[in-house]
């Protein structure tokens, strides 16, 4: 026979296909799976105040023209307290902030916000993640970019890092 | 300050998945069945092939993260008010992509999964053919 190496063919397969499991096993795939509701309209709802003192949050209220973030987040989570700078910093740079708290109680809420600061103008309660599934967040926090019109431009999933604080301001002001 | 920034650099390469920390207790269909028995069987076939998102490769059925809990309540609150488990797995699906769904759809990138097998075929009847016309030609009959 000829070929001889064509015996080695089946075993050269198996190599592959061993090599590949190994990587994958020791490299696992990327685990964060990306809203796609991007590029469409904020969902309906109308969610009750979070906590005392503070307003409620309506989707109709997310289309006056003026474009802003949604934060999703929970009193709970312990990164969006490392967040709550960086959203201090998006506030003082004018930026309109409104919050969604999951399967949050309003003592909780209450105590996050005494001792992270509130940069919310309104944060809705979720209390069953029906807001949070309607938009396709998988976790808190998420942040959203919403235009003016009330359409979703952008998804940020995990803690907004200083150094994004410039171009997501950026990024609103262009959405003007 | 500086402590700060070190964990924010530290929290935002790990996206925290809504674990079990939270004090509420679970959504009203989290953990209770609907009760038409009908109504129940589809929502729990439906939930089945549903993914969970933060405890990935179980089921939606299967998993006790609360936000997995949270969605069963939406596809049995979804069930009972007369939705088609098709019209909610779409509604997911445009939401978090093929990804959410055990019941991939024949699309380009499935399209080898659905047609594999029968190229496979082909690949091997394509080999035996190609064996039995050299053993024919050989004559020797060898095995």
């Amino acid at each position: 026979m000829r070929n001889r190496w064509v015996l080695f063919v089946p075993l050269a397969i198996m190599g592959l296909l061993f090599g590949a499991f190994i990587y994958r096993l020791t490299v696992p795939a990327e685990t964060l799976i990306q809203s796609q509701w991007i590029n469409k309209p904020m969902p309906l709802f109308d969610l009750p105040p979070a906590t005392a003192g503070v307003e409620g949050l309506k989707s109709s209220q997310l289309a006056d023209g003026k474009p802003r973030l949604v934060n999703v987040f929970a009193s709970w989570c312990i990164p969006c307290r490392a967040e709550a700078p960086q959203l201090e910093a998006l506030k003082a740079a004018g930026v309109p902030i409104d919050g969604i708290a999951i399967r949050d109680r309003p003592d909780d809420v209450a105590a996050f916000l005494r001792e992270n600061g509130n940069p919310f103008d309104r944060i809705g309660s979720d209390q069953q993640s029906s807001v949070q599934i309607a938009l396709g967040s998988s976790g808190v926090p998420e942040t959203f970019l919403i235009d003016g019109k009330g359409i979703i431009r952008e998804q940020i999933q995990g803690v907004i890092l200083q150094e994004q604080v410039p171009e997501i301001v950026a990024k609103l002001e262009a959405m003007k | 300050m500086k402590l700060r920034l070190v964990l924010a650099l530290l929290f935002a390469s790990v996206v925290v998945p809504v674990a079990a920390q939270d004090r509420l207790p679970p959504a009203p269909y989290a953990y209770q069945q609907l009760r038409d028995p009908a109504e129940e069987a589809k929502a729990k076939e439906l939930m089945e092939t549903l993914r969970c998102l933060v405890c990935q490769g179980q089921s939606i059925a299967d998993s006790d993260a609360p936000l997995a809990g949270d969605m069963r309540h939406e596809v049995r609150s979804k069930i009972a008010a007369g939705e088609s488990p098709d019209a909610i797995r779409r509604w997911l699906v445009a939401r978090y992509g093929n990804w959410v769904t055990y019941d991939p759809p024949l699309d380009a990138a499935t399209a080898l999964l659905w047609f594999g097998p029968l190229l496979f075929l082909a690949l091997g009847g394509w080999l035996a053919f190609g064996r039995f016309r050299r053993g024919e030609a050989d004559g020797d009959g060898e095995a």
